[in-house]
């Protein structure tokens, strides 16, 4: 491959194949103590030598630099996907984590050497706690996945401490994220399915017959995964409580909320934030994010352990916690990421993000309004949040799918939105602008699409073209998995 | 979409043929379509018994996860190996080389199996 | 001078963009596209959090807060969390943008750069740890270790005994039992002996038909060195899963590997390869696994491909093990991982190299031989095992741990970890001596422990 002939971005081989030898790019720091020879550390059991690679500071620079031009990234444009709240990620948020006195700190550092972040901590857990409505919120979990985790674990053991063996299932919407019921699974809470209605939500009818003594709660997400507020969620949960069971609220599209209405208030026993998607935490290729837990004050006796509180003007972290859990990882959370959180918050104050929420849905709708002839639009009856909901079923009239659609649009420059998701319908697109995107990146954005809409099959499915490789082959990539570079 | 005349056909799209107090199972050409490109096929252990209408494995494309179900209940005699190197056997092939158990049954548990003809089954995919 | 809600910085949209947006929609105001939620589970009065502030004030905020935090003093913490030299190269090239702002790299065709890392992520944690195949990441090692478990249990669906050592970091311990309390396991504990490792008499008693897995941590939460090889071959003659765990990843410069000692998984701690400190978190959940077992392991992976044009390209891969696709019965629930993170570690493994890393590892151990060495010639203590360590040992102090700690903090120093924490004897201290401690300071130490 040769390199530096495409414009500017450079087919870069792998590291391995880099070559170089008897070089490194670190110089470690000095050595005041005499080496002791490797016999005599470890008296003969040595590894063989591991295959790293061996290269200059300058080498491996222009590697990472050079793979990191493949790369879309949310500064370098936009990302219409559902669910995810690309939005942008503040810079001085960066500057906040990487402090000296944070990123050094030792999780287990003498107590009392650092009263400044514990306090930071204890203020994001109250901000969060006020935002959801929630008596007291958990920072542990290092993903939205592993909030919902500990959320259902938190259920189980509510009803094991009360001595309600019975309850071994869990209701989960047709429509839910896939982590619902794997996260389910792990908790061995069997999951059944809980049918949407037909105009999209939770049907009131339905969940009447199916609730009863042996499910131990129901895991909704609101607004939902098609975008649809459930209009009639107080009474849901009023239903799923009068029978004993909890309400887990998957707190993914939380930005259509913040400062409009509160789960706390409208019946949620337990929730997760994604801090990754509502609080503008950066995505970082795939994490790392946090998914802090908010809890109604019957489960906060199980929180895992340990839990921070304010004790005589300190914050201090509580171990004697006898009905906790246990823990769910080691330490106390991604910090490193909270803090951005815990910034973000601050900087939008309670006004700010009000705000943010009322320009994301707007947004949202905006976009439904210039898209909604093109493009069949399910339950159009209801108004969208913060996301809108489109099918490919106009064009499959021509052939055209979904898929073709979304790599269209990469050849046009845009990531795609999310795509055959929810599956409560065929050629899902779920598109969710959010609140950072100007006027005019939507008008773009709908022109391009709209003009796509009217393509045939043969056009779209030469495409992506420019894009710095073509379509991948996924199925050669799962028939033969190659994982790692072997000599 | 082909079916074969001589075969038996379930709801969950799987065909088998009988011998006798043998069968062959294998899923139809209407179901490789469906699914698209195979990428992986997990199927028993030799040897292991199963009960009618049992999940016996599963057959993976790059995006969806299809379960396989018998229609019978029986002990496997044998799975196809090839498809450990070469799923895509059970596109090219779905009732030939892309088989995937054989199991012994006892021939009259055939009387209570949901199995349907060729003609039943063409009117049913039709239906879909 | 007070902000307008129409100059929020991070919001493109003024007010007439906005209303030109909202008479296209055909409403007023933007509260009218909330019509759907109740107006009874309205807000009402705002949220209760303090008012923002600028970004100067805010900054000034934290530097304060963060300022508590007594970076520069000498330090002796350790206890699955490591001291490391951190190369400037790496926060520069992990902070582009198009590393630090891309999303998922499910979109191949755009996310080759972040695909490629995952690769060679893949491919140097296999080098490091002997294994067939690494993800491309779980949270943390405590979570991963409880995922090593559950994903024994889906090879091995009949037994449910998992025996873990006591030399297994006990946050991890706990983590593995809080994820199997919902399940039906019996958990066994192995001692350890005076040496500071397990006790393999015992553990071979336990390896009945019963048994699931054995989890043994490589170095040991005390910092001891453990029997791979005697490990292993109990191991192989078993049907139960060999489960290695490592925090402290550098020792793989000199000490053999878990791959070639039989472990069927390995779970390690990523942040011992770079990773700032951060108060514990983000860290990075190192998972590999024999390639028989590769379709039952959690996590992203990255895969070898072609592109339409025939170049060599990445993308996901096995994602049918994954949430997404197979939701209930996904090997795992994990979406998010770290990514970010192991871009870290694969840019510092990089930047280290083979010779580099066999150095690194080198001065780790004779640093804390010098200091081992030092408090038995220069103090009343001893350690209180006798085995060989890596970079971390215990002592048990005649006064209580804390409260010693505690005064030499005051007195300018971080002087280890004390074990009462982890609710054992009040004297017991860890203290970890790693390639940022100079002789000064392990001087300084010493003369410390010299006084008791």
């Amino acid at each position: 491959m040769n390199p530096g002939k495409a414009g500017l971005v450079f087919h870069e081989p792998l590291l391995f194949e880099l070559g170089g030898q008897n070089k490194r790019g670190v110089e470690l720091p000095e050595m005041d103590l005499p080496i002791i020879s490797d016999e005599e550390l470890l008296g003969g059991n040595l590894r063989q030598s591991p295959n790293l690679p061996e290269l200059s500071e300058p080498e491996v620079v222009r590697h990472f630099t050079r793979l990191s031009q493949w790369n879309y990234s949310l500064d370098g444009g936009f990302y219409p996907l559902g669910s995810c709240t690309m939005k942008y990620n503040p810079k001085m948020a960066e500057v906040a984590a990487n402090l000296d006195g944070f990123a050094q700190a030792h999780p287990y550092a003498p107590h009392g050497s650092n009263q400044g972040l514990k306090r930071l901590l204890f203020e994001l857990q109250n901000d969060l706690a006020e935002i959801s409505g929630m008596d007291t919120v958990c920072l542990h979990p290092a993903a939205g996945s592993h909030g919902e985790l500990l959320g259902l674990m938190l259920i189980r053991a509510y009803h094991n401490h009360r001595g309600d063996s019975a309850r071994t299932q869990i209701l989960i919407p047709d429509s839910a994220h896939g982590t619902n019921p794997s996260s389910a699974s792990i908790c061995h809470l069997d999951a059944i399915t809980l049918p949407s209605g037909p105009d999209g939500l939770i049907d009131l009818n339905t969940l009447d017959q199916m609730m009863n003594e042996k499910i131990a709660g129901i895991m909704i997400t609101n607004p939902n995964t098609c975008g649809l507020f459930e209009e009639r969620i107080k009474e849901v949960c009023d239903l799923v409580h009068a029978r004993g069971g909890l309400v887990y609220l998957d707190g993914a599209n939380m930005n259509a909320m913040v400062g409009v209405t509160r789960p706390g208030d409208f019946g949620a026993d337990v929730l997760h934030f994604n801090t990754h998607k509502t609080f503008a935490t950066p995505h970082g290729g795939g994490g790392p994010g946090a998914g802090p837990v908010g809890v109604k004050a019957i489960l906060e006796p199980f929180l895992p352990k340990p839990v921070l509180v304010e004790r005589n003007g300190k914050v201090e972290w509580n171990n004697d916690r006898p009905r906790s859990i246990g823990k769910v990882r080691s330490f106390y959370g991604n910090v490193g990421v909270l803090i951005r959180a815990w910034t973000y918050i601050r900087s939008l104050g309670p006004k700010g993000l009000r705000q943010m929420t009322l320009n994301a849905v707007t947004n949202a709708n905006y976009l439904k309004a210039l898209l909604e002839d093109h493009f069949e639009v399910p339950f159009k009856q209801h108004r969208a949040m913060h996301e809108v909901l489109l099918t490919d079923k106009r064009q499959k009239e021509n052939h055209v799918s979904t898929l073709d659609l979304a790599k269209g649009l990469i050849e046009a420059g845009y990531h795609p939105p999310t795509i055959y998701f929810p599956l409560v319908v065929e050629g899902a697109m779920l598109i969710e602008p959010t609140e950072t995107e100007s006027k005019e990146t939507l008008d773009q954005f709908a022109q391009t699409l709209i003009e796509l809409g009217k393509k045939g099959h043969d056009e779209l499915a030469a495409l992506p073209k420019t894009a710095a490789v073509g379509r991948v082959d996924e199925v050669l990539a799962n028939r033969k998995p190659i994982l790692r570079w072997e000599a | 979409m082909e079916v074969r005349p001589e075969l038996k056909y379930t709801e969950e799209h799987e065909w088998i043929l009988i011998s006798g107090t043998e069968v062959t199972l294998g899923i139809t050409d209407f179901a490789q379509n469906k699914l698209g490109d195979i990428v992986f096929v997990e199927l028993p252990e030799e040897g292991t018994i199963i009960d009618a209408d049992e999940t016996v494995g599963n057959i993976e494309s790059v995006k969806a996860v299809s379960e396989i179900f018998c229609p019978i209940g029986g002990e496997i005699l044998s799975v196809n190996k090839d498809l450990e190197e070469e799923p895509d056997l059970v596109n090219s092939a779905p009732y030939d080389e892309g088989w995937m158990i054989k199991l012994k049954i006892d021939p009259a548990d055939l009387e209570l199996a949901k199995l349907m003809t060729h003609k039943e089954y063409q009117t049913f995919c039709a239906e879909d | 001078m007070r902000r307008g809600l129409d100059q929020l910085r991070y919001f493109p949209n003024d007010s007439r963009s906005n209303q030109e947006m909202l008479d296209k929609i055909g409403v007023s105001q933007a509260s009218d596209l909330f019509s759907a939620i109740p107006e009874s589970l309205r807000l009402q009065g705002g949220l209760k959090i303090v008012e923002p502030k600028s970004e100067y004030a805010l900054l000034k905020e934290l530097k304060a807060k963060a300022a508590d935090y007594p970076a520069d003093l000498p330090s002796f913490l350790g206890a699955g969390a490591y001291r490391r030299f951190i190369p400037s190269a790496i926060s520069a090239l992990v902070s582009r943008a198009e590393f630090l702002t891309a999303y998922t790299p499910y979109q191949p065709e755009v996310s080759q750069g972040t695909l490629q890392a995952m690769f060679e992520f893949q491919s140097l944690l296999c080098e490091l740890t002997g294994m067939e195949v690494a993800n491309a990441s779980m949270y943390e090692a405590g979570s991963a270790a409880a995922e090593a478990v559950m994903m024994a249990k889906r090879v091995n669906p009949k037994p449910n005994k998992v025996l873990l050592s006591a030399g297994l970091h006990p946050e991890y311990a706990e983590t593995i039992k809080t994820y199997l309390s919902f399940g039906d396991y019996q958990i066994v504990t192995i001692p350890l002996l005076s040496s500071g490792q397990t006790d393999l008499e015992l553990l071979e008693k336990e390896l009945d038909q019963n048994a699931l897995c054995s989890v043994l941590q490589v170095v040991n939460f005390y910092g001891v060195i453990e029997d791979q090889a005697a490990h292993g071959a109990l191991l192989a003659k078993s049907k139960a899963l060999n489960i290695a765990v490592l925090p402290e990843m550098t020792s793989l410069g000199l000490i053999q590997t878990p791959g070639q000692h039989g472990a069927d998984i390995f779970v390690g701690e990523g942040q011992s390869l770079g990773l700032p400190l951060s108060y514990g978190g983000p860290y990075l959940g190192v998972f590999g696994c024999k390639k028989e077992y590769m379709r039952k392991m959690p996590g992203r992976l990255s895969g070898l491909s072609e592109d339409s044009r025939g170049n060599r390209a990445f993308c996901l891969t096995l994602s049918t093990r994954e949430q997404h696709i197979r939701r209930e019965k996904a090997t795992s629930n994990i979406c998010s991982n770290q990514a970010l993170c192991a871009l870290w570690v694969t840019i510092y493994l990089s930047l280290l190299g083979k010779e580099g890393l066999k150095d690194l590892a080198r001065i780790n151990m004779s640093k804390t031989r010098y200091a081992l060495e030092q408090i038995r010639s220069q103090t009343k203590l001893k350690p209180r095992y006798t085995g060989r360590v890596y970079n971390e040992f215990c002592l048990e102090l005649p006064c209580n741990a804390t409260l010693w700690i505690d005064k030499l903090l005051h007195e300018g120093l971080m002087a280890g970890v004390d074990l009462a924490r982890f609710g054992q004897t009040e004297g017991g201290i860890l203290i970890s001596v790693t390639e940022l401690n100079s002789k000064a300071e392990i001087d300084l130490l010493v003369s410390k422990l010299g006084e008791l």
